[in-house]
């Protein structure tokens, strides 16, 4: 099937069988080979795009789905010579150990901080009408959905926590 | 992955008549979970019906000072909007507690209803399951059940509804609009649209072939305390072993009103109306908690490894209850 992905600001014709996955698209067709294949059935997260500024499991929805969508990866958040502040943060608290998880925790955070921002309470908020805060716990939670075989948690949590803060 | 023809529906309508119409046909909104089964080939449709970008996806006030949540809006848009968090807590709580972020983002209100089971068997097209191959037998029965129904199972089949989302809602009275493919329209109580297994696991709703859910509405809010609490195997991103919606009113120390549904436990979302009615002018106590739980869990059975579910259910029924009507969130 012929369409056109707006993808990290650039339109891109392709014509993939419809079975096709925007993970798959991605990595496959268009050589974005940043968001990564954990588990393919959204429950690790390495796979984790923006679409239209939300997260998105990539692997567990169609590309044929998304013509006329903004979809962001990992490789439109920052460059190596101009990291997000979630890349530089990430970078500067080691939140990584093989770093194959990396690309989808930080596009996870990259949206999840919008979230907070826009005031979505979490399971573990206690007020469900008030601000969230950025604590630990409420990281920890919101951020259940990207998987760190190493366990690079604490690390992960301090490096969204610093981005949060300077934001908020 | 089977080849599948995929086609964009311009309609709810067009939707409806493509769904009768064509066979083996599934409608694809979120697709969180009928993708993920139809990468392992449980679900095979031969026609996939794309109606994500139907407009379906707004949440309004109904005349009766109720909401009218499309059957397109997010899990994520749904525990967000400020009318569902100050007026129907229960149900902010309950969609909070499923799934991830990503997936709440993707899932929808009519998909979250129409997901479905996490059976291991159902999933391993290796073993036998009555839902995925009608007649082949149910290797829950005697295998692993941790996860499995103690009410409302059958003899063919074990395996328990996943949605929190929908334990909530039927706490709240909610109704299902449904639209057919001759154009008629329908509104189905929320408890009468998934079947009990019985003989025929793999028949789960009372839908017919076409038949589109293009709204859930919500009566006018109910007063009192919202608590959704769900008992899983780890704090976030895991499915209920059990849960409990509670929406419980106290006037002069005495429940005045309750309202109590239940996830993890049954093939279907279940609400115990009998037990509600019976806690109904009583003032509350431990006792009082303890002859609630006698009557949900009268006709409750275990298979083995799901036996603890019924010790559980006792004590998360009498946690809730203390909470509602102490106070607590």
């Amino acid at each position: 099937m012929q369409m056109t992905l707006a993808i990290n600001g650039a339109d891109h014709a392709l014509d993939v069988d419809p079975r096709t996955s925007l993970l798959d698209v991605l990595r496959d067709h268009l050589d974005l080979t940043g968001s990564k294949k954990g588990c393919d059935h959204g429950q690790c997260g390495a796979c984790t795009v923006l679409l239209n500024g939300r997260r998105i499991n990539s692997c567990l929805t169609l590309a044929v789905m998304h013509e006329g969508d903004e979809i962001v990866t990992i490789e439109g958040l920052g460059t190596p010579d101009a990291l997000s502040p979630l890349q530089a943060a990430f970078v500067a608290h080691d939140g990584y150990q093989c770093g194959y998880c990396t690309p989808g925790q930080i596009c996870s955070a990259t949206a999840m901080l919008a979230e907070i921002k826009a005031g979505w309470p979490s399971h573990v908020s206690d007020d469900l009408e008030g601000a969230p805060e950025l604590s630990a716990a409420e990281i920890s939670e919101r951020m259940s959905g990207n998987i760190c075989r190493c366990s690079a948690y604490p690390n992960i949590v301090d490096a969204i926590a610093d981005v949060g803060r300077d934001r908020s | 992955m089977r080849p599948f023809d995929y086609q964009r529906a311009p309609s709810a309508q067009a939707a409806a008549e493509l769904g009768a119409a064509a066979p083996a046909s599934r409608f694809i909104a979120g697709g969180t979970n009928l993708l993920d089964l139809m990468k392992i080939e449980v679900e095979r449709p031969e026609t996939l019906i794309d109606i994500s970008r139907l407009p379906l996806d707004t949440i309004e006030q109904t005349d009766e000072g109720g909401l009218r949540i499309g059957a397109l809006v997010t899990n994520s848009d749904l525990a967000a909007d400020p009318r569902v968090r100050r007026d129907y807590a229960v149900l902010s709580r309950a969609l909070l507690a499923g799934a991830s972020g990503q997936l709440r983002n993707k899932a929808t209100t009519g998909g979250n209803l129409l997901q479905r089971t996490r059976c291991y068997y159902f999933y391993n097209p290796a073993m036998p399951c009555n839902k995925r191959d009608p007649g082949s037998g149910c290797a829950a029965l005697e295998g692993e059940n941790r996860i499995h129904a103690i009410l409302g199972a059958s003899a063919h089949c074990i395996a328990t509804h996943p949605s929190d989302m929908a334990v909530a809602m039927l706490a709240l009275d909610a109704r299902v609009e449904v639209l057919a493919a001759d154009g008629s329209t329908r509104t189905i109580a929320l408890g009468d649209l998934h079947r009990l297994p019985g003989e025929t696991p793999h028949i789960e709703t009372t839908l017919n072939d076409g038949d589109l859910i293009t709204a859930v509405t919500l009566p006018a809010p109910p007063g009192g305390r919202h608590i959704y609490r769900k008992v899983r195997d780890r704090a976030s991103f895991a499915f209920a072993l059990t849960s409990v919606a509670a929406v419980v009113e106290l006037v002069d120390g005495r429940i005045a009103t309750a309202r109590l549904a239940f996830g993890g436990l049954a093939p279907k979302p279940w609400r115990d109306r009998a037990v509600e009615e019976a806690l109904v002018g009583q003032a509350p106590s431990p006792a009082l908690w303890q002859r609630a739980a006698d009557m949900v869990l009268g006709e409750a059975q275990g298979h083995g490894s799901n036996d603890f579910k019924i010790p559980l259910v006792r004590r998360t029924l009498a946690s809730v209850l203390d909470a509602a009507c102490a106070g607590e969130k």
